[in-house]
């Protein structure tokens, strides 16, 4: 039948993002040759893998609600600020710091939540919104003073980069920690998505709002809790940066969203939300963090993986629309 | 009646693995309606798609005016005086109505747009149709019938139609805006026009057709004279067996049964003081026109819209409805009119739809409980019957009476007593309606309560135990089955307040 054909065409465009993955890192590797292909630069392809994956993780359930959050990397960066600043300014203990940055993001996502769930402002212009305003307070309360974590040879807080990123342990030199915390909150999210109500009910709140909400699901609710959850991922992330990058400058951040937001769509998830999957999210995140570090790894400066980022981002919401044709097809015939 | 001047003979339409015509043929004649029927699938739809160039042929001819013709695009099909109204009206509500009928040929003088030539057309194509419609009109302030006879106007405003198509025009229209439109069909059809008219609602064919063609599975079964067949006859031609068709003599109710759901002055907007109550194992129908406030009435039991007065009883105890969940915690299920907008969620499987209403009870502390929702999902399928390869289907790729089988497994296996069908056979085609009848009889036997709006009278009449009439919100009648008839209910429906 038709249908069989366009669903195996469906079938095929799922392998698409882990070839692209496999080819780009080949092509990277022919082209940078020497500078690409190293444990160094797996390691960094790790390393800014980790960030973009939590963003990515939790923008994941939102844009399967049909929803968006662009507000994911200023929020980010604000939460990294803040846990900075209470730690270095406040001098509040280290992990008090790290608990202060995970909790940023979970506030700017219950923010987000009731501003789309309870209040009814299109994900789009909320979002909008708290994105300039965690950049805005990120840069108030540090007096628009970049700040520092701890490094690793830190006497104090030493300990915070090697929890989070590298560490010399299993007998292996620069063994990466960070991979360890990202595959176990994969392996969380995923379950989240696909083996519980609350992934079950964000499908249904994606795929017929109107049609969950009759079947008696409190999807208002629901959706807040979607954008905490989201936002509690956000405030990882952002441990994940400064555990990465160490010093956090105010006012940056914004377009972060865009390696997470990407990650998504490239993975699979439909921007018309309703479908998607985890797995898919997290091959997109390598293929952006892939992307990133072979640009550098070919001389292309920031200006360029900008510009490439933008492409990207295009070429992604295509194949997300020629995906729901191909889906609206099978509906039709 | 006029000369033929369409002929299509020995059809043949493959689809990759689907032989979707096998020798389907129709003919037209100039100033008649003929009515093409069939259940869904039948064909119909890409019969008339190769007609009007959508789709090409792989066989067969197209005669017209005795000449064959190939067309190969609309806009052949446009040339040639083709012309086709779809059911779901294309029209750009902002715009004028003359915006709107001559958008991307306007006529225009030099850089600027000549709207004063343009109103000045429209008028005078209208005015040719005895259409009082103003060509400044903004299109979103016409009733929904109106828009449609707009629509029709436009399609008639390519040069001279010959054959007009009309695919289900009366599915949005209330029973007067239907009268309103046969009389301009007629009107149209004196002017020598073909008409071409696919309807699923067998009481209009008998009012406006001249002659039936019956299509199923692909193929040409007959084409026959109105006048001489009954409905009975022509729906067995398109389901290839004797359906029944009978009204209920009496109530299936057994006396002195409880009363399950109690509505009490109901208020809202288009609800004005609704009260009703409902027996356990009864089906109580809700007749009406359109716009007498039924589906209003029954939103407001099951909580989608908030009610400014009223109490809901539930096996005699008040129940507050605040919101859907409240009515699905009560045992109430709401099986929408339409299934696709609030119904379903189309892009899930038929597993994920069945269980919507009641993954409390299928999950675990932390997470769901996938070979439980595989369990019940599949009993629920067999009980009702859903013609689906699997579980695992997009609920998208079914049929509308299956879509409606799943939307009712949904409410069984909540476990609700009392459901409340919406225009439950709306868009379902005539073998599936049957089996839909079938399931709520059995579901009314076994103890559940049922509630049916409907439009169709015969299906109020064959269905109910007992007849709620409203009119413009308010509950004008109540009949018995063993003394309802269409007379008394239309009576009661049209029965509106004085002053």
């Amino acid at each position: 039948m038709e249908n069989n054909a366009i669903q195996k065409k469906l079938d095929l465009q799922k392998l698409l993002a882990p070839a692209a993955l496999v080819i780009l890192y080949v092509a990277f590797s022919i082209i940078a040759k020497d500078a690409f292909f190293s444990l160094t630069m797996v390691q960094n392809i790790l390393e800014s893998s980790y960030y973009i994956g939590f963003m990515a993780f939790g923008v994941t359930f939102i844009i399967i609600t049909g929803g968006i959050d662009l507000s994911l990397g200023t929020v980010m960066m604000c939460s990294a600020l803040l846990g900075a600043y209470t730690f270095k300014q406040l001098q509040w203990p280290l992990i008090a710091a790290v608990f202060v940055t995970v909790g940023v993001g979970t506030v700017f996502g219950f923010l987000n939540g009731n501003l789309v769930a309870r209040l009814k402002l299109p994900p789009f212009i909320s979002t909008l919104g708290t994105m300039m305003m965690s950049q805005g307070i990120g840069s108030i309360l540090t007096k628009t003073q970049s700040q520092t974590w701890p490094i690793a040879t830190d006497p104090v807080g030493g300990w915070f980069k090697q929890v989070f990123i590298r560490a010399n342990i299993f007998g292996i030199d620069r063994f990466p920690v960070g991979a360890l915390w990202l595959v176990g909150f994969f392996v969380i999210a995923a379950l989240i998505l696909h083996k519980t109500k609350f992934g079950r009910y964000t499908f249904a709140i994606g795929s017929n709002e109107e049609a969950a909400r009759l079947s008696g699901i409190n999807v208002d609710a629901w959706k807040v809790g979607v954008y905490t959850l989201s936002g509690f991922f956000v405030g990882i992330a952002g441990l994940m940066y400064a555990a990465a990058y160490t010093t956090i400058t105010p006012g940056t951040g914004n377009g972060q969203e865009m390696n997470g937001i990407t990650g998504v769509v490239i993975g699979g998830t439909s921007m018309s939300g309703g479908s998607g999957s985890m797995a898919g999210t997290l091959i997109g995140v390598f293929i952006m963090s892939v992307l990133k570090n072979g640009l550098s790894a070919c001389g292309l400066q920031a200006p360029w993986q900008t510009f490439f980022t933008g492409l990207v981002v295009i070429g992604a919401v295509l194949l997300d629309i020629q995906r729901t044709k191909a889906a609206n097809r099978v509906k039709k015939s | 009646m006029g000369e033929t001047i369409l002929r299509m003979h020995g059809i043949q339409k493959f689809f990759p693995g689907v032989h979707a015509l096998n020798n389907a043929q129709l003919e037209v004649r100039a100033g008649e309606v003929l009515a093409l029927v069939g259940e869904n699938g039948a064909g119909k739809s890409t019969l008339m798609k190769i007609l009007t160039g959508v789709y090409t042929k792989d066989e067969g001819t197209i005669e017209y005016f005795g000449q064959p013709i190939e067309i190969r695009s609309p806009k052949d099909a446009q040339d040639h005086g083709i012309s086709i109204v779809h059911q779901e009206l294309n029209l750009m509500q902002e715009l004028t109505v003359a915006e709107n009928i001559f958008i991307g040929r306007e006529p225009s003088s030099g850089l600027f747009l000549n709207q004063a030539k343009q109103n000045k057309m429209t008028q005078e194509l209208l005015d040719s149709l005895h259409l009082s419609i103003s060509p400044t009109t903004v299109v979103k302030r016409l009733t929904v019938a109106k828009q449609q006879m707009v629509e029709i106007a436009k399609a008639l405003s390519y040069n001279n139609t010959k054959i007009l198509i009309m695919d289900e025009p009366s599915a949005a229209l209330t029973e007067s805006e239907i009268q309103d439109l046969f009389v301009f069909i007629r009107r149209l059809k004196a002017t020598g026009v073909g008409i071409i008219y696919i309807s699923h609602r067998m009481d209009e064919l008998k009012q406006i057709t001249d002659r039936i063609t019956v299509m199923r599975d692909g193929q040409y079964v007959d084409t026959v004279d109105t006048a001489s067949v009954t409905i009975d006859q022509v729906v067995q031609m398109m389901v290839g067996r004797v359906i029944y068709e009978e009204p209920k003599s009496k109530s299936n109710v057994t006396p002195g049964a409880p009363v399950v759901l109690e509505a009490q002055g109901l208020v809202s907007g288009d609800v004005k003081n609704v009260s009703f109550k409902l027996r356990k194992g009864e089906i109580l129908g809700f007749a009406g026109l359109m716009g007498a406030g039924r589906t209003e009435t029954m939103r407001l039991v099951c909580g989608a819209d908030p009610k400014d007065a009223g109490v809901i009883r539930v096996k005699g105890e008040e129940v507050k409805i605040h919101h859907p969940k409240d009515a699905v915690a009560a045992g109430i299920g709401y099986l929408s009119e339409d299934r696709k907008r609030y119904g379903l969620c189309l892009g899930l499987s038929v597993a994920d739809n069945t269980v919507m209403a009641a993954l409390d009870a299928l999950s675990g502390p932390v997470f769901v409980n996938d070979r439980k929702i595989k369990a019940e999902s599949e009993k629920y399928v067999e009980k009702v019957r859903t013609k689906t390869p699997s579980i695992k289907t997009l609920v998208r790729s079914l049929s509308g009476g299956n879509q409606q089988k799943v939307v009712i497994s949904k409410w069984l296996l909540r476990d609700c007593d009392v459901l409340i069908f919406d225009e439950p056979t709306r868009g379902i085609d005539v073998g599936a309606k049957s089996e839909i009848y079938k399931l709520m009889n059995q579901l009314a036997a076994e103890g559940k309560s049922i509630i049916m709006i409907s439009s169709e009278l015969p299906e109020l009449l064959r269905m109910s135990d007992r007849v709620v009439v409203m009119c413009e919100g308010r509950v004008t009648g109540e009949l018995d089955i063993s003394e309802a008839t269409q007379e008394k209910i239309m009576t009661f429906a049209t029965k509106r307040e004085v002053g």
